[in-house]
């Protein structure tokens, strides 16, 4: 019996790659411009502050807070209709990049989850790669 | 033989390689080659107020590419028409820059046909037809309503909005629902529970969908459709109907920016375009067909468009304020029954055209004595990550 899965990001997307690559090691990567310290997130090969930027690949604390959220009671997906209700939160991440994510390490999402509480990062384990979930802090 | 000289090719770029093996995107091409172009004018992305598009690096490219250069333009056009596209993108570019509309307006272009084609019966490279945003999402599980719930929640620690005046949009629309025969009939062809008018009571104790989102804060699906004939003003003239003019637009999109404010929308961009095209105030106008996916849509875009300062929306639309029948406290919303309670097959801005041009020609089921302003705002795509926004101001003689 094959148990739904959470859908996970392909490896080979041209401009997120490297993101999804360092997620092995367990680390958030994001881009900021050498030249107009533009923070671009997600990655991109381009600047999207100036024409001739060189982006430089960082590693962020896993530090952040939750910018917003909702809690889902219903999904008609195979894999999230069994993990109602779930939260799920646009992050703010210290260095500036904003991820949408889960709050996990919750009992009741309904009632432990709040604007602006602190988080840190949570790494979700799957074969080729980890997925960025965030618990309060 | 006078010449118009209003409109100039300043920048070009043409990406080198004939075959990337592979290695690069179309979308990194696009990009490339927009940069070296911008260079070669002696411009910035921060200069490009205009795009167009022919949607072959991916769907929905209005919204994404804007997005993937980082830029928020007033025109967005993504005219495909195959090879002839990039001809008609430069006509269009000509007129929306002698119009006014735009300053400088960035075509471009990126294909990986060759790198495709060799991937074929070798596994190919599929992330190259995947969008990054995509990429970066979809593990998340956000639903489609959770999204504007994402909106909601926002607004409600911002600025202290309640679930009773979000009710508000729910309770007007319903009510003009119950008006429009056709709508009635949705409902009952939907099997909707209970079919009446509303009250806030009945909104805010309705089925938790996605916090802060009720059941009936949350549109139909549906079947339907319908269409719009526009025509030139002398042959308006000739027509049976009496003319319903396009006084002003405004194009926009907007996408998630670290660090910006997700109660706004591009509404705030699109709408101010349009009313100061159309040479009036959102103060004046008597109907507002506001596309309500969701109660949090309509509040945030009536924000946005002028109708009350950003925050004030909640308390702007107590006491039913929306109503057909209050003609003095404002215009009336979504006078069908809207999205909410008519009819939303999943793309509803044809009908926020249809209904402002029944309420200006006097035939709506909920008209408005004399109505001869509307505003027709339609937000494509999602309010709470990424979304198209076009605003239409409309006017009878």
């Amino acid at each position: 019996m094959n148990e739904p899965k959470r859908p996970l990001p392909r490896s080979d997307e041209f401009d997120t790659q490297a993101f999804w690559a360092g997620t092995k090691e367990k680390e958030f990567r994001y881009q900021q411009c050498k030249q107009c310290a533009t923070v671009v997130f997600y990655a991109r090969r381009h600047c999207t502050g100036c024409l001739e930027g060189e982006l430089e690949w960082k590693v962020a604390s896993g530090r952040a807070t939750v910018y917003t959220y909702s809690v889902v009671r219903q999904s008609y997906h195979p894999f999230f209709r069994n993990q109602v209700p779930y939260a799920v939160a646009w992050v703010d991440l210290e260095e500036g990049p904003r991820i949408l994510s889960n709050i996990v390490g919750v009992e009741d999402p309904l009632t432990e989850v709040s604007i602006g509480m602190p988080l840190e990062i949570e790494w979700e384990e799957h074969d080729d790669l980890c997925i960025p979930l965030f618990k309060p802090a | 033989m006078s010449q118009d000289r209003d409109a100039a090719i300043v920048g070009i770029h043409e990406y080198p390689s004939r075959d990337v093996e592979g290695e690069v995107s179309p979308l990194q091409i696009k990009a490339e080659s927009a940069s070296r172009a911008l260079k070669d004018a002696g411009l910035n992305w921060s200069d490009v107020d205009a795009i167009y598009d022919a949607g072959e690096a991916g769907g929905m490219a209005g919204l994404t590419m804007a997005e993937y250069f980082g830029l928020s333009p007033n025109v967005i056009d993504t005219t495909n028409v195959g090879g002839s596209s990039y001809e008609f993108h430069a006509a269009h570019a000509r007129r929306d820059i002698r119009a006014g509309k735009a300053k400088v307006a960035l075509l471009t272009y990126g294909s990986t046909a060759h790198s495709n084609a060799r991937a074929i019966g070798v596994g190919g490279r599929g992330g190259a037809s995947m969008h990054p945003a995509e990429n970066m999402d979809a593990y998340a599980g956000m639903t489609l309503i959770a999204n504007y719930a994402m909106v909601a929640h926002r607004h409600m620690h911002q600025y202290g909005t309640t679930s009773e005046q979000l009710a508000e949009i729910s309770v007007a629309t319903r009510m003009h629902a119950m008006r429009n025969p056709e709508a009635v009939r949705a409902m009952e062809d939907l099997e909707f529970l209970d079919i009446r008018e509303t009250t806030i009571s009945d909104v805010v104790n309705s089925r938790m969908i996605a916090d802060p989102l009720h059941l009936l804060e949350c549109c139909m699906i549906s079947d339907g459709g319908g269409a719009v004939v526009i025509a030139s003003p002398d042959v308006a003239r000739d027509c049976r109907t009496d003319p319903v003019w396009i006084l002003g637009s405004g194009e926009a999109t907007k996408y998630p920016m670290s660090g910006g404010d997700i109660t706004t929308s591009a509404a705030a961009q699109s709408g101010p375009q349009a009313f100061l095209e159309a040479g009036v105030s959102p103060g004046e106008m008597d109907i507002a067909m506001i596309y309500d996916s969701f109660s949090i849509t309509v509040l945030a875009l009536l924000e946005d468009l002028g109708f009350c300062p950003k925050g004030e929306g909640g308390r702007w639309v107590e006491g039913g304020r929306l109503r057909f029948d209050r003609p003095n406290d404002g215009p009336a919303l979504n006078t069908d029954g809207g999205g909410l309670s008519s009819n939303h097959p999943g793309m509803r801005g044809i009908f926020l055209l249809l209904e402002a041009t029944r309420q200006l020609r006097g035939e709506s089921t909920s008209q408005v004595a004399d109505a001869k302003l509307a505003v027709a705002h339609g937000n494509g795509g999602m309010l709470g990550s990424r979304h198209a926004a076009g605003t239409i101001i409309l006017g009878r003689d």
